[in-house]
């Protein structure tokens, strides 16, 4: 641990120095533009079909950065851990289900489609539903939220599990609102007047500048929110509740806001990822899917929003062009064992062992490393001082 | 006075208002409603036994051992290997099958006790001192890793020999049929419960786990081996969980390797309902869990009674997190 330890000073220094390279704005133009030329560069070098493969695997990579940094607000910034997002995930879906479908078949309501007056069912303009959905599931994390809000942190978080399990079977037995398990199919494409209709099967490129946009929109209310006196208030709760409490920190509020804010984002990416997929359907949500996005933030670094997105990127092309691969490492080594099978128990492996040995991610926000090696910095501080700080004792009383 | 009627009604509604509902069907059709209580007894014995991992450990170290209902998953999976490789089937001589059922059910005991001290061992005593999160996140880790072993081991649903003949009669009391798989579960379950409570209220092991969740650090002190005695706690609870498993196989006929997912969600609700940390909850909570799914099956179809139990779950939580009984060890 030791080595870790002094070499993690340097490492952190030279990543400071690259950034000290240009000013901020810079750095944003830079990812800017690499982002808006991905679709057309990629595609072209890779050519074809792989091409379009990767392209799709991104346009669902734009969802789940969505959900992860929604996902990062309720864990990573307020430490409250929310086992059941996928709950949230399959609300913003159906209501893109709902709205943008022939599902209600007895009713008629166009507003700004292109299938204006021909097909029975709601068709409401894809970013009047992403808005919708997002305040419908916010307005659900509230409502999640608002009854757990004097749990202790595990019970809260197995109050969320069971949540996340309630919905999908209320979804999967109120045919009415979801066709039981065939879904709802098929939804809307995504249309803007003036552009008309996104034709993305076949032509990635709208979708994914879509999502893109999506994400970014995300991302700015993310990092607004983290440095505003709301986003604050998220890091002195997980930090010491008491402690909190007694600066003034008003808890039913700041707490009932992280759940809003981050269920929304869950309901804005489903939305979008239903749009895509053109089909809600209950099979994809599962418990696997919570953990899939908790894998996310955990792998990058809870509570830091580069390191979200770089662990949803990365976790999520694992999930679509590594994990299938596998099939032929066994046969390669001349074992008869199939490796697909196993990726679910990868991500538990990655689970365990990345809180195991290093539980603040890859990018971790210096704020929680510290915190999470509390224990280590406090043997440290008392080593060198000959007593503990007295900040640092409290934090261990609490604990 | 009435005010205080008022009040004890109102802290209790939960439970009054569970007793209500299962009044209501047993009005309507008491054979009925007493043939599901039986079903949900024998059923519930399961879920109590399953239910006292989760609370023996959450009592001694404050963590809910997400895995745990994974390790009774493969409890059931030893068992019925097991038998297979035996050869033991329904067919086999009743001596056979007897000691094949007793001999399997130490093996499976066994199997599943050494897992769960090695998943203590591996995944959470490296976090004793780490922020509560951090095990309950390898706790779920080690959920995905066993439920993983559990799909290579049977991909598929796998149907065990029916080796107790679990839908013959036995005897029928007040129009209700009591089957062999309704006394196989009691019979089995009874002894285990005895010797979990003598073991923790009488000897010296238990009374240096009760010290433990009292107060981990003056345990210590005292000269008790905290690191062994939180194995210990592990080790009974896989004891349990594999005897679960056991009976589970032989109760429904078929295993699945995400059948603990669910069993370890109804059998946390249990613990929690009898007030997590309290041994004798956890038994009367399993029992009230499985009479509540046998009517909430027969009523509302099966395809609900997840979320009926689930739903539960939640009340309890936010309404009455002590339980029924409270917390026994340690206060809140």
């Amino acid at each position: 641990m030791s080595g870790a330890k002094s070499r993690a000073p340097e490492l952190r220094s030279s990543f400071a120095n690259v950034r000290g390279l240009l000013p901020r704005w810079a750095w944003i133009l830079i990812f800017l533009g690499l982002a808006i030329a991905y679709p057309y560069v990629v595609p072209n070098l890779l050519g074809g079909g792989a091409g379009d493969d990767l392209l799709d695997a991104s346009v669902n990579t734009l969802g789940y950065i969505i959900m992860a940094l929604g996902l990062n607000i309720v864990v990573g910034f307020a430490g409250l851990l929310d086992l059941g997002y996928v709950a949230f995930y399959a609300i913003g879906a159906f209501v893109i289900g709902w709205l943008a479908s022939g599902q209600f078949e007895h009713v008629h309501l166009d507003v700004l489609t292109d299938v204006q007056k021909v097909l029975p069912g709601f068709h409401i303009n894809f970013v009047i539903v992403v808005i919708i959905a997002a305040a419908f599931t916010g307005l659900w994390g509230v409502i999640l939220g608002a009854p757990t809000l004097r749990l202790r942190g595990d019970y809260l978080a197995i109050v969320t599990l069971a949540f996340g399990e309630i919905v999908p079977r209320v979804f999967e037995n109120w045919t009415f609102v979801s066709n039981g398990r065939q879904g709802i199919t098929p939804i809307d494409r995504v249309y803007f007047p003036g552009v008309g209709e996104l034709n993305y099967p076949i032509e990635l490129a709208g979708i994914y500048f879509v999502g893109l946009g999506m994400v970014l929109v995300t991302l700015f209310v993310n990092i607004r929110l983290r440095d505003s006196r709301l986003g604050r208030a998220w890091i002195a709760v997980r930090e010491d509740e008491v402690a909190a409490a007694a600066m003034g920190v008003n808890l039913v509020r700041t707490k009932l806001w992280a759940y809003a804010v981050g269920a929304a984002f869950g309901g804005f990416a489903g939305a979008f990822l239903g749009a895509y997929r053109n089909t809600v359907n209950v099979d994809q949500f599962e418990f696997g899917f919570s953990v899939f996005i908790l894998c996310m933030i955990i792998i990058g670094g809870m509570g830091n929003v580069a390191g979200v997105i770089l662990g949803a990127i990365a976790l999520s092309m694992l999930d679509r062009f590594i994990l299938p691969q596998l099939n032929d490492v066994p046969d390669a080594i001349g074992l008869n064992f199939d490796l697909t099978a196993v990726n679910f128990g990868i991500f538990g492996f990655f689970l365990l062992v990345m809180m195991v040995l290093r539980p603040e991610g890859f990018i971790p926000s210096s704020r929680r490393r510290l915190e999470l090696h509390s224990g280590e910095v406090d043997d440290v501080a008392a080593d060198r001082t000959g007593v503990g700080e007295p900040g640092e004792a409290l934090y261990e009383a609490r604990r | 006075m009435f005010r205080r009627v008022a009040s004890a009604v109102w802290q209790n509604i939960l439970w009054i208002g569970l007793a209500a509902w299962v009044l209501f069907y047993a009005f309507q059709d008491p054979t009925e409603t007493l043939d599901d209580v039986k079903t949900g007894i024998s059923n519930g014995t399961i879920w109590a036994l399953i239910a006292l991992g989760y609370t023996l450990v959450y009592g001694i170290i404050e963590l809910i051992n997400f895995a745990h209902g994974d390790v009774f998953m493969l409890g059931s999976f030893v068992a019925v290997s097991m038998w297979t490789w035996l050869g033991i089937s329904a067919g086999s001589s009743v001596i056979v099958i007897i000691l094949g059922i007793a001999g399997v059910l130490i093996v499976s005991m066994l199997a599943t006790g050494s897992l769960n001290v090695l998943i203590e061992r591996v995944a959470y005593r490296p976090l004793r001192n780490a922020p509560k999160l951090a095990p309950l996140i390898t706790a779920i880790g080690m959920s995905f890793i066993l439920q993983n072993v559990g799909s290579l081991w049977y991909g598929l649903p796998t149907s065990v020999p029916d080796l107790i003949g679990s839908q013959k009669t036995l005897f029928t009391i007040f129009d209700v049929d009591v089957v062999r798989s309704d006394v196989f579960a009691v019979a089995v379950t009874l002894p285990l419960l005895i010797a979990l409570l003598v073991f923790v209220g009488r000897t010296r092991y238990g009374k240096a786990m009760r010290a433990t969740a009292q107060d981990p650090d003056a345990a210590r002190l005292m000269g008790i081996n905290v690191d062994r005695t939180i194995a210990l706690t592990f080790l009974i609870g896989g004891l349990l969980a594999g005897a679960a498993g056991l009976i589970y196989a032989l109760y429904n006929g078929t295993v699945r390797f995400n059948e603990g997912f669910t069993a370890g969600l109804i059998a946390f609700t249990a613990a929690v309902m009898g007030g997590i940390g309290n041994l004798k909850g956890a038994v009367v909570g399993g029992l009230i869990i499985g009479v509540v799914q046998s009517i909430s099956d027969d009523h509302y179809g099966q395809q609900w009674t997840e979320a009926v139990v689930f739903g539960i779950l939640i009340l309890i939580m936010v309404f009455r997190p002590d339980g029924l009984f409270g917390e026994e060890v340690r206060p809140g």
